[in-house]
Formats: C-alpha cells, sequence, structure tokens
C-alpha cells in the first residue's frame, strides 16, 4: 500500500489536524492524537485517508478523531472517535466494528506475585480448562432461544441472575452490563444460532486473559480507590467481545445500510462506511441490534470473571473474600452511544462512535459509579502481551476535546502473515519464558501473530494520551500468565 | 497465461486475499476457495455433506460479499467445512450454487484461522482479456 501523502498541520506536540480542504466532501477537519515520530508509522498505510473519509459522514460534529493507537481498518480506522449529531446525523456499524462491545475488564486481588508465581503452571491449566477458549469455541452455558433472548436484553445482569458473579461487578461496568435500548426484535435468526453456542467464550485472535502484577503507580490516591494498592500487586485482565453473534449483527446491519445509503442520498467514499440517519427505521433498528450484541459481550465477561475467580479459589484454596477479587471496571471500546456533549459552546445530544477507542469520562460525570465519582472512569489500556498494560482514567479534557475518549491499546503495525514470516510461534512462547512470563494457547502457531513485534509499544500510545490530557495514567502492570485463544 | 485460483494478501488489521477466475461464476467458486484456505486445509476436507445456497443482493458486489458471509456462517453456526462450489446459476445480483464439504471434525481438520466476516472495504471486481479479478478483505 503506498504511503499517505497529505499533510499534517500540527496544532502542538500531541495533535495534528488534516484540514478540511484536504479533500473535497469532508464536512470537519481530520484530528490525530500522535507524536511527531507516531506520524511516520501512521502514513505508512493509508490511515490518514481513513480519517478524512470518516468527515464525509453527514452530521459529524468538531472533528473526525484518531487515537495514537490508529491503524488501518475497514471503512473507519481503529482508534477512531466520531461524534454525529442526533438531530440530522447518521449512525454507521463500521463505526463500531463486527466485534461489537469488544472490551475489557479488570480485577484486583488480595495476592502477591511470588505467590502467584509458585502455582503459575497449575493456575494457568485451571484457568484454560474452566475458560473456553480458541477458534470456535462452545460454551459451558447453554442457552434456549428464549433464554438467548432475555441474555441479549439483560446483558451481564443475566449472568449475574444465574450465579455468574455478583451485583457489584455490575456497578463496575460501563453502562451497569447493560444498554437499556436494546430490542431482540432487531437480530436476525441467523445471529441468535451464532450466538447461542458461543455465550460465555474468550474467542481467539487478540482476545485474552492476563494474569498481571503490578510494576508501578503513578497516582497512589487513585489507584487506591481503585484497589490497586501496591507493587507486586495481581490483577486479572480479560479482553474479548461479543464472538460470531457481533459479527453477524454487523454483517446484517451493513447489508442493510448499503442500501439505506442509497436511499437517504449518501454519498460516500468507501462502501464499508455505509451508514443511515440516527433518526431512520434503519438507524434505529441497527443500534437496538448493537445494544443486544453489546449486552451479549457483557454477558460474555462476566460468565468469564466468574470461572476466573473458581479457579482462584480452587488452586489457592481460599474462598473470595480472601482474595479480594474485586472488579475494578469493565470497558467497551468497538461502540457506539448517545451521549450528551458540548458543540460549540451548546449542550448537545450525539452519537459517538468509538471504534478502538475508550470512553473517559472525568471525574464527577453522572454515569460513572459513586465510588470513582471524584477520580473519574477507570480506563483500561491492554498492551501486547510481551509488554505491560495501563490503567487510567478518564479527564474534563476529554469531555471537552475528544468526546470523553481516549486510546484503546497498542495498535498493530504489523500484518497477521508478516508476523507470521517472520516469528514462530514456538520461539515466542520461549522467548517470553525466558523473561518469566507463561502463555497457555490452543494453538501455539498463531502466537506468533500476536507477539510485541507484531504491536505498537503501548507505553508510547499511553504516554500521547496522558500529555494530550484526554487520560491520566494511574498505574502500569506486565504480565505473569497469559491464556490466549 | 493461467493464473492462479487465488493468493493471499498482507493486511495490517486483518487477512486478504486476490482471487481469479476465467469468468464470474469461477471467481465466485475461487474465492469461496480462498475463505476455506484461510480457514483450514481444503485438501483435508472430504465430500460428505451437499448444501443449497441462494442469495438475491443488491448488485455483484454485494453479492459476492454476502456469498462469503453465508460461508462463513455456515462454518460459525453450524461447523461446516466446504471445498467445492459448483455455482449454478449467477445473473445479475442473484446466485444459486450447491456446495460440497464436511463437519468440522477437529481430529482431522486444523483450525488456521477464525475468519468472522467478509468485507466491503476496496472491494472492487475487475475484468481484463484474461478474465475476472477481485481483492476481499476479511475480518478475523
Amino acid at each position: 500500500m503506498p504511503k499517505w501523502q497529505g499533510q499534517f498541520v500540527k496544532i502542538d506536540d500531541y495533535h495534528w489536524k488534516i484540514p478540511q480542504s484536504y479533500k473535497k466532501g469532508m464536512r470537519v477537519p481530520g484530528l490525530i492524537y500522535a507524536s511527531e515520530e507516531m506520524l511516520e508509522s501512521i502514513r505508512e498505510e493509508q490511515t490518514p485517508e481513513q480519517v478524512a473519509n470518516v468527515a464525509f459522514l453527514p452530521g459529524i460534529v468538531n472533528f473526525s478523531m484518531a487515537m495514537p493507537d490508529i491503524h488501518w481498518g475497514y471503512g473507519f480506522p481503529i482508534g477512531g472517535v466520531a461524534a454525529m449529531d442526533v438531530k440530522d446525523g447518521v449512525i454507521s456499524p463500521g463505526g463500531v466494528g463486527y466485534d461489537i462491545n469488544c472490551g475489557v475488564r479488570l480485577l484486583r486481588t488480595n495476592l502477591n506475585e511470588a505467590e502467584v508465581r509458585l502455582k503459575i503452571n497449575q493456575l494457568l491449566s485451571e484457568l484454560f480448562a474452566n475458560v473456553p477458549s480458541g477458534l470456535g469455541s462452545q460454551g459451558r452455558i447453554r442457552v434456549s432461544q428464549k433464554e438467548m433472548r432475555e441474555l441479549m436484553i439483560e446483558g451481564a445482569h443475566w449472568a449475574v441472575k444465574h450465579g455468574f458473579g455478583s451485583k457489584e461487578d455490575l456497578d463496575a461496568t460501563e453502562e451497569g452490563g447493560r444498554m437499556k435500548s436494546a430490542d431482540p426484535g432487531r437480530v436476525s435468526d441467523k445471529a441468535v444460532k451464532r450466538g447461542m453456542p458461543q455465550a460465555g467464550t474468550l474467542g481467539s485472535g487478540n482476545h485474552f486473559l492476563e494474569i498481571q502484577v503490578v510494576k508501578e503507580i503513578f497516582e497512589p490516591k487513585i489507584a487506591s480507590i481503585m484497589g490497586i494498592n501496591e507493587i507486586g500487586q495481581v490483577l486479572v485482565l480479560i479482553h474479548t467481545g461479543s464472538r460470531g453473534f457481533g459479527h453477524q449483527v454487523c454483517t446484517d446491519h451493513l447489508r442493510v445500510m448499503e442500501e439505506a445509503a442509497s436511499k437517504y442520498g449518501i454519498k460516500l467514499p468507501d462502501r464499508q462506511l455505509a451508514c443511515a440517519p440516527i433518526e431512520s427505521n434503519e438507524g434505529r433498528d441497527y443500534l437496538a441490534a448493537m445494544a443486544c450484541a453489546a449486552n451479549y459481550a457483557w454477558c460474555n465477561r462476566q460468565c468469564i470473571v466468574h470461572w476466573v475467580r473458581e479457579s482462584f479459589s480452587k488452586i489457592f484454596n481460599k474462598n473470595l473474600d480472601g482474595l479480594g477479587m474485586e472488579q475494578v471496571y469493565d470497558v467497551a471500546h468497538n461502540i457506539a452511544k448517545l451521549e450528551e456533549h458540548k458543540v460549540d459552546g451548546q449542550k448537545s445530544q450525539v452519537c459517538v462512535h468509538r471504534k478502538g477507542a475508550t470512553r473517559a469520562f472525568p471525574p464527577g460525570h453522572k454515569e460513572i459509579p459513586l465510588r470513582y465519582k471524584e477520580i473519574g472512569q477507570p480506563v483500561l489500556i491492554p498492551g501486547d502481551m510481551g509488554r505491560c498494560s495501563f490503567i487510567a482514567v478518564g479527564t474534563q479534557k476529554a469531555m471537552e476535546e475528544s468526546f470523553g475518549s481516549t486510546c484503546h491499546g497498542a495498535g498493530r503495525i504489523l500484518s497477521r502473515h508478516a508476523a507470521r514470516r517472520i516469528l514462530r510461534g514456538k520461539d515466542v512462547a520461549q522467548d517470553l519464558e525466558r523473561r518469566g512470563i507463561i502463555i497457555k494457547t490452543g494453538d501455539i502457531s498463531s502466537l506468533a501473530e500476536e507477539a510485541s513485534q507484531a504491536y505498537k509499544d503501548v507505553t508510547k500510545v499511553i504516554e500521547i494520551c496522558h500529555q494530550a490530557g484526554i487520560s491520566k495514567k494511574v498505574a502500569r502492570a506486565t504480565p505473569l500468565g497469559v491464556i490466549k485463544g | 497465461m493461467v493464473k492462479r485460483a487465488f493468493e493471499i494478501t498482507d493486511h495490517t488489521a486483518d487477512v486478504g486475499i486476490i482471487a481469479y477466475g476465467a469468468n464470474i461464476k469461477q471467481l465466485f467458486s475461487n474465492a469461496a476457495l480462498a475463505l476455506f484456505s484461510l480457514i483450514t486445509e481444503p485438501e483435508n476436507i472430504e465430500e460428505k455433506i451437499k448444501r443449497h445456497v441462494e442469495i438475491i443482493s443488491e448488485d455483484r458486489d454485494s453479492l459476492l460479499v454476502e456469498w462469503l458471509n453465508e460461508l462463513i456462517y455456515l462454518f460459525d453456526a453450524e461447523h461446516i467445512l466446504f471445498k467445492r462450489f459448483n455455482i449454478e446459476n449467477l445473473r445479475g445480483n442473484q446466485l444459486r450454487a450447491i456446495c460440497y464439504g464436511e463437519n468440522l471434525d477437529p481430529l482431522r481438520h486444523k483450525i488456521n484461522m477464525g475468519v468472522k466476516a467478509a468485507t466491503y472495504h476496496m472491494l472492487e471486481i475487475n475484468r481484463d482479456s484474461d478474465g475476472y479479478e477481485v481483492q476481499i478483505i476479511f475480518d478475523v
């Protein structure tokens, strides 16, 4: 793919603009959060062109934005944020992505590195046996069509009702683990059939379950409110989404949107940006189906959390209170939300598309749980399995500038194929083991695709967001053991 | 010049294929074969199951995407792997095909990649004197 030849206009060290004049049809300028050094790799592919293409969408306000972990997607770039005015704007399934409510959930523990390291192999084997993972993995929970319907409406609440986890987990989940706009009537039979056997599974690809150790605490007071108290403390991070269910919902509605876009006379530079007015039947149908898939993903992570706790409890022979495995938070990073933001100084209802971006609401925001009111919403940023992950919080600046959004992870720099050509899965596993990171996977050859070399350094990504002020770093953790699907 | 049935291309976020065909039916059939070559090794698939697939779409590009998405669905929901595609009819925006394959047997079939959806991204069916060519990006 040729390098992008357009010009970035520097606003400051971390903000770069693509002027509206770059391409005829752009309704707003593009805004990329990056360092000068990172801009070069962003140019390598046509990613800035995708930022410019998103600016064509009707109703887009302020900027078509991209976070520093931006990389090439289809239609929207991954790492893209775009807010559309609810009255005259559009909703685009491509601005959410196929894996609807792909997201991350973090648990704290009372355990320390030394005691977990002693039993790491046993623990990983237990987790691997308890949490269904891998390609085409089938769940341990069997849901009927009727239950699937309930699950789509209730999300993580459905899981808690059936004994997976606690009410406290729901409080520490974005949207309380359930979008109320869900309507199973807007979901196809195909999606239901794909979703039923996969409920409560981790899946494959870049999804994982990671046991981590806190290595640095940047904001001790904020961290302690999250239950993160000391260096060496063990955490558990879960990264998964809505599996085949979300993909089918996206596929089904992209088809509808394709027709809708021409029906409503919306001209698009790329078919994958297919969209419909938010206030149209097609737009409302998608939002209602998307909410079902988002709820499915929250239910999924809720079930997995339960099996993680069971596994820890068995291996460490302690009850849940003793383990202190409370949920820190759960965030979605592929989603569209109707939210209130300021546009041109006025309060306005907008539909925020976050495709590979994390909500980062500031202290005091009404949507965040009481216990986090003072510190802001926890933001969970996973890195690759060889480096580290970050815990951050949302800021007022994010609210003013990026529609309450920040980055979501590292961002790929090598294609899966290129990674497989350069690296062997077995070597990757051995190299990690030498560095004290144990990997358990059903498919060792695919490890190459997820090696550190395939990703940007998450430390640089989070630093840009921190310096730009759209999230504040709280702590850094490194992996100790990883389950890859 | 005889072109290959398909090739696999590189993509940062995902995986792509370029399929070829002397005619449009062969193009659709080769694109499907390319899809199952990403998922597994098609030589290990036996022809035990026969499935009829019919699709009506908005135009020919969408027809190709929906055809591949139908096969992805059949694999993900019903665990059927296909290796041969007899495109009986392909006119305008309609397709009718018989697909041959078998149920996934984890002992015999190694799944290399979980392909989740065929996308419209950069999709363009091209025709030259040798026949047809198309690039398809899959979400994996």
